[in-house]
């Protein structure tokens, strides 16, 4: 059953990844990548990690309904009403991506791995290494509180750099557009005024 | 994992059907008096509007992308009988995941992919326009909607739902309402959030020609709206295990509490929909992200001192 | 479900979001190729955390690793596009390809 599951889900993700470069609609690519997420997702879902699954479900849909709008911002043609090809040296790529595809399954199929199948696994149980797991989500917070503290504050420290460093290249105003050239301008001149009335 | 019967799956779609219902025909009573007109026949006027609109014929606009508007107003209902699904109604909920809570987020988040495929395939500004508006809102909301979220997870030390009812229900624990209150409002006003309910009806305002939906007949648009009306329940029915205690109370049995503090909180949100005016969101998001993100982190952190310290 | 069958799931999409990378012009597109490819990542240590040492959380965390890359990948190549396209109109990275170097 879980097999059966897992087979389809991965199809699905992977059609719907190649759909997000084969249709017309910006919109319809997005979505197409949103469903390959969801898809993806699945197995993750299906191994025990059911806080990381739900995860990467939350926080693709929000982020590929943000790139939804940047689509129909930038693009030129998003509704795809125009069909179009945007792309270059696309018979190189398709080599490339083949090639690579090869490579790492070839990789993948003769390497021999520790252990083998894991049909009786199933979450919070024994899984297939044999050590009996505790609830991953309890380990994962332990561990990112204990042992590995490090790795949490610098995604921490990087995400808060990458706020940062949005604002300053997506804002063309700085506070001096805001409150005048001697910063004594209240309230400040903003195209669209907030809720506060700073 | 507590797997429920068949029979129980439908009969908790049937209650919360029977809420959605409830809060449209009382949403339709207050309209009604707001207009003089007798309240009465309210009570029946969702049931009416449901076959007018099953009878009626969808709307069909040029260059409209089909799929994506179909997928978008079947999925919006579909999101919101998902969410419903680790809210426990008794004892137990039809699926108590370990991680119910980030499953009703994720379930929620849904709406935002609902409602914009509703606006862009219809092929209409103002659809778009409507659809831009509710992933404007969505933003808003939804940081403080997290914290709120989270802040009960931790009072509970679990992100199973059921669990954090069950720690509310024992001696010596007050409801989770009175140790966070900042983060129940925040909680009643993300569910208006995101059921785009009264002052956050904005996507589907009526200056833009209703929006999101303006392009919507027959049964697109009665899937829409019962998607909103389930959204809106699914938020008042996940209030009362988080911070009302779930089926904590004397006399009556759990399902018969919960129910009662579902109807009330659900009331109290329709309610709060037509008596406040409609709020746009450039302004919403600097009151959400300048005043509600800090209250619900200060509240979390609050409430992470209270449960280190051993008061909760 | 075996560990092969799990990696060779992320292979594929990671290949297919190599092909995205490689052959789209529009930036954004090429943003949709990243996230494909970092998404193969996310399977595949996901499935060696189940797979290959369960009874420790470092798999966990390495996914959680991948989730934050998506997402300062994302935020970062909107602020890029939106520089670029405030300046000089474009979001084609054939014509930013003076940036490169």
């Amino acid at each position: 059953m879980q097999t059966v599951i897992f087979l389809i889900c991965a199809v699905g993700a992977v059609a719907a990844g190649i759909a997000v470069f084969r249709v017309d609609s910006m919109a319809r690519a997005t979505l197409a990548l949103l469903a390959s997420f969801i898809f993806a997702a699945a197995p993750i879902l299906l191994l025990g990690l059911s806080y990381l699954g739900m995860l990467v479900i939350l926080m693709m849909v929000m982020e590929m309904m943000i790139m939804a709008v940047f689509m129909v911002m930038y693009m030129m043609n998003p509704a795809g009403l125009m069909p179009m090809k945007m792309v270059h040296n696309n018979k190189m790529s398709l080599v490339i991506a083949v090639a690579v595809f090869v490579l790492l399954a070839a990789g993948v199929l003769f390497t021999p791995w520790p252990s083998g199948t894991a049909e009786a696994a199933v979450p919070g149980s024994t899984t297939a290494a044999g050590r009996s797991a505790a609830d991953p989500t309890l380990a994962l917070g332990l561990d990112l509180m204990g042992p590995h503290m490090l790795v949490m504050i610098v995604i921490g420290l990087a995400l808060f750099a990458t706020m940062v460093a949005v604002v300053v290249l997506s804002t063309h105003r700085g506070r001096y557009d805001r409150f005048g050239d001697d910063l004594q301008r209240r309230p400040a001149d903003d195209p669209v005024r907030g809720g506060l009335g700073k | 994992m507590t797997s429920a019967p068949p029979w129980s799956i439908i009969a908790c779609f049937a209650v919360f059907g029977m809420l959605a219902y409830a809060a449209a025909a009382l949403s339709a009573a207050m309209n009604a008096r707001e207009s003089g007109t007798p309240a009465a026949a309210a009570l029946t006027l969702p049931g009416r509007e449901t076959a007018r609109l099953l009878i009626r014929q969808r709307s069909v606009t040029p260059g409209a992308d089909p799929m994506l508007a179909r997928l978008g107003t079947g999925l919006l209902p579909l999101a919101a009988l998902m969410s419903i699904l680790v809210i426990p109604l008794g004892q137990h909920a039809i699926s108590d995941l370990s991680v119910g809570v980030v499953w009703f987020n994720a379930m929620e988040v849904l709406a935002w992919a609902a409602v914009w495929m509703v606006g862009w395939g219809s092929n209409s500004s103002w659809g778009l326009v409507g659809a831009n508006r509710f992933l404007a809102q969505g933003l808003a909301y939804e940081l403080p909607h997290m914290f709120a979220l989270i802040t009960a997870a931790v009072g509970a030390g679990s992100l199973r739902v059921s669990d954090i009812a069950a720690v509310q229900g024992q001696s010596g624990h007050l409801w989770f309402v009175v140790y966070m209150p900042a983060a129940f409002l925040v909680f009643l006003l993300s569910a208006l959030g995101f059921a785009f309910w009264g002052p956050f009806s904005q996507p589907l305002g009526r200056e833009i020609a209703g929006g999101a939906a303006a392009e919507l007949s027959g049964i697109d648009r009665l899937l829409l709206l019962a998607g909103r009306y389930l959204l809106l329940t699914a938020g008042a029915a996940m209030a009362v295990p988080l911070f009302l205690g779930g089926g904590a109370g004397p006399l009556l049995p759990a399902w018969g509490w919960i129910l009662f503090k579902t109807g009330v909180v659900l009331a109290v949100l329709v309610w709060i929909g037509h008596r406040v005016p409609a709020v746009r969101m450039e302004r919403f998001t600097e009151i959400s992200w300048l005043v509600m993100l800090p209250l619900t982190i200060l509240q979390a952190l609050a409430v992470s001192i209270f449960v280190l310290v051993g008061w909760m | 479900m075996t560990l092969q069958l799990f990696l060779l799931l992320a292979a594929a999409l990671f290949a297919v979001g190599l092909y995205g990378l490689l052959s789209q012009q529009s930036i954004v597109m090429i943003l949709m190729g990243l996230e494909l490819a970092i998404n193969g990542i996310i399977v595949a240590a996901a499935a060696f955390w189940f797979f290959a040492a369960s009874g420790r959380p470092d798999g966990q965390v390495l996914v959680l690793v991948a989730i934050s890359a998506m997402a300062i990948e994302m935020a970062m190549g909107f602020a890029i596009t939106t520089a670029i396209f405030r300046a000089r109109d474009v979001d084609m990275a054939d014509s930013a390809s003076d940036l490169a170097g």
